[in-house]
């Protein structure tokens, strides 16, 4: 059985394909801007209505998030990076931490389809919990899903995410409206995982 | 979930203000483009003006206003720019703004799938019951498209404009959430 | 048009930064009070500190998202509490905070009376689609007028609030648009 609980040299920004990294200001802009253009992606990533933006943008956008977790001490930021050729494949947010509670949320965004179905998300997940639960000593950690993401869903399901709140009919898009699903983990439950949550996924 | 920005002949894509303000102080060196959709004197920005007017205009993003450039398919050639803007969040109203530049972008179905992508957004995104816009008497190709679009006609500011020594009605239409839905479910 | 703001018990308002100042620095003194109405640690801000968080609220102008009124009680005309009212502009969904600062004016409806004025601004002014509130499950209190104006239970965050070495469950409540119309025709 894998320890969740590693030691102190164990790398929390390392994962078996996909690794955890700062923001590139040369590079990252453009490649985001072109996610933002895909509303399908954006959509499933977002509640908010998706807003094409260009590297200029996004480049502010990067700015205000840097200075944001500078001031507010409660956000933490990362993009996912593919291992073999350090190209950007998605970003991994952790926001409103509780530090009193012990409580986030956190989202996960893989950029382009042809990145998807490959496991990363489960590899940025793994990562981004053992981050959560053993390096800012969060007590649970809770995300919101759409509805009509099965995807995110199915994902939280897997690392043993319990469906904790159903917001009915909480957002309105392609002419109807939607629930919208928070699912939390807590701790202790963290740590129980079989080894079924491993790198292989 | 449908990539709603997309269409077959065009995209809605980012609004730059540096690229738009740029083409857009070049469309304007033809006065027809500037007169179909602008009530004050046709009018030449240079590229710096324009641009900076754009920067201006989109500084702050949000939730009322939604700046969008039309991109074509598949070459990506910049040739329009459309604006949506909430004036009523109780009735969630908005008005539309749009522009087709180059005359040679003219009459080839661009302004028809600009606006229903644009409608799609606002009607399954930014989930508004009504959209809104004005257009001018001496516009029919622009009347046309709306009509063909769904928006209906509900009344006009009569003589409020003034050019070539007459004076023109200003045509207001608007469409509903469910009209326009029922036209494209 | 009937006077959305007025109450049988209360009446909502907006006071005068200078003034609400004045109430909510006595108000944050009682820490029962504090708990009851926020998950976040307590904080002891002067009054003129709150003042200028008020001020710059005013200068940052109106903004269709926040309506953050202060419940006064109709006997007397004191300032009680606070509602606010945050509405999400694209999901037309609104969230709703409550709090009675003044002891005297707990658990004899006055909370209830705001709450239903409270849910009829949202849904009758502000085109709401539903209105959501959490609450912790220490405070049965604020539970049960919840329920009595129509809340329904949607879920349970295990464990989120961690006071006095104990962790306890927060609530999280909705309403929807025709839950609402029904029972305010009853």
């Amino acid at each position: 059985m894998e320890k969740l609980m590693s030691d102190i040299a164990t790398q929390l920004f390392e994962g078996q394909d996909i690794r955890f990294g700062p923001i590139d200001y040369d590079k990252d802009p453009e490649i985001e801007a072109k996610w933002t253009h895909d509303a399908g992606f954006m959509r499933l990533y977002d509640v908010e209505p998706a807003r094409p933006m260009s590297a200029a943008m996004v480049k502010k956008q990067y700015e205000k998030l840097e200075k944001r977790i500078e001031e507010e001490k409660n956000l933490h930021h990362f993009m996912i990076r593919a291992k073999a050729d350090d190209r950007l494949i998605g970003k991994a947010l952790i926001a409103r931490i509780e530090w009193a509670n012990g409580n986030c949320t956190f989202r996960i965004g893989i950029g382009s389809a042809e990145d998807r179905r490959k496991g990363y998300g489960a590899q940025a997940l793994k990562m981004l919990l053992r981050f959560a639960f053993a390096e800012l000593n969060m007590f649970r950690v809770y995300a919101d899903a759409q509805e009509y993401n099965e995807g995110a869903l199915a994902l939280l399901r897997k690392f043993g995410f319990v469906e904790e709140i159903r917001r009915r009919q909480a957002l309105e898009r392609d002419g109807r409206r939607w629930d919208l699903i928070t699912c939390g983990l807590l701790k202790d439950e963290w740590l129980n995982q079989a080894s079924g949550q491993s790198d292989a996924s | 979930m449908k990539d709603i920005l997309t269409g077959r002949l065009v995209r809605l894509a980012a609004f730059d203000p540096e690229e738009v303000g740029k083409s857009f102080s070049t469309w304007t060196r033809d006065s027809e483009y500037w007169r179909l959709m602008d009530a004050g004197a046709a009018f030449m920005p240079s590229a710096k003006d324009a641009v900076k007017h754009f920067e201006k205009e989109v500084e702050e993003l949000n939730a009322d206003s939604y700046f969008f450039a039309v991109r074509t398919i598949p070459e990506d050639n910049l040739i329009g720019e459309m604006v949506l803007e909430v004036v009523n969040w109780t009735g969630r109203d908005a008005f539309v703004g749009l522009s087709i530049g180059g005359r040679d972008n003219w009459d080839k179905g661009y302004g028809t799938e600009m606006v229903n992508l644009l409608l799609r957004f606002a009607f399954t995104e930014v989930n508004l019951r009504r959209v809104t816009l004005t257009v001018f008497e001496y516009n029919p190709r622009a009347i046309r498209v709306y009509e063909k679009v769904g928006f209906r006609h509900e009344g006009r500011e009569r003589k409020s404009l003034n050019r070539e020594g007459r004076r023109w009605d200003m045509v207001f239409m608007g469409i509903l959430r469910e009209e326009w839905l029922e036209l494209n479910q | 048009m009937k006077d959305l703001f007025r109450g049988q018990l209360v009446r909502l308002t907006m006071e005068e930064p200078e003034f609400l100042a004045k109430h909510q620095a006595r108000w944050q003194r009682d820490s029962e009070f504090h708990r009851l109405a926020s998950s976040r640690p307590a904080e002891m801000f002067s009054a003129k500190k709150i003042q200028q968080r008020g001020d710059e609220l005013v200068e940052n102008d109106f903004k269709p998202e926040r309506y953050p009124f202060s419940i006064r009680a109709l006997d007397g005309d004191r300032p009680i509490g606070f509602l606010n009212l945050w509405l999400n502009l694209i999901h037309s969904e609104v969230w709703l905070g409550i709090g009675i600062g003044e002891r005297a004016f707990w658990g004899k409806g006055y909370g209830t009376d705001a709450l239903k004025l409270g849910l009829q601004y949202a849904f009758m002014e502000l085109g709401a689609q539903r209105v959501s509130l959490g609450v912790s499950e220490y405070n049965p209190r604020a539970l049960r007028a919840y329920e009595k104006v129509g809340f329904r239970l949607e879920g349970r965050t295990r464990r989120d609030a961690l006071r006095e070495g104990k962790r306890y469950d927060s609530l999280w409540m909705g309403i929807l648009r025709e839950e609402w119309i029904q029972t305010s025709e009853v």
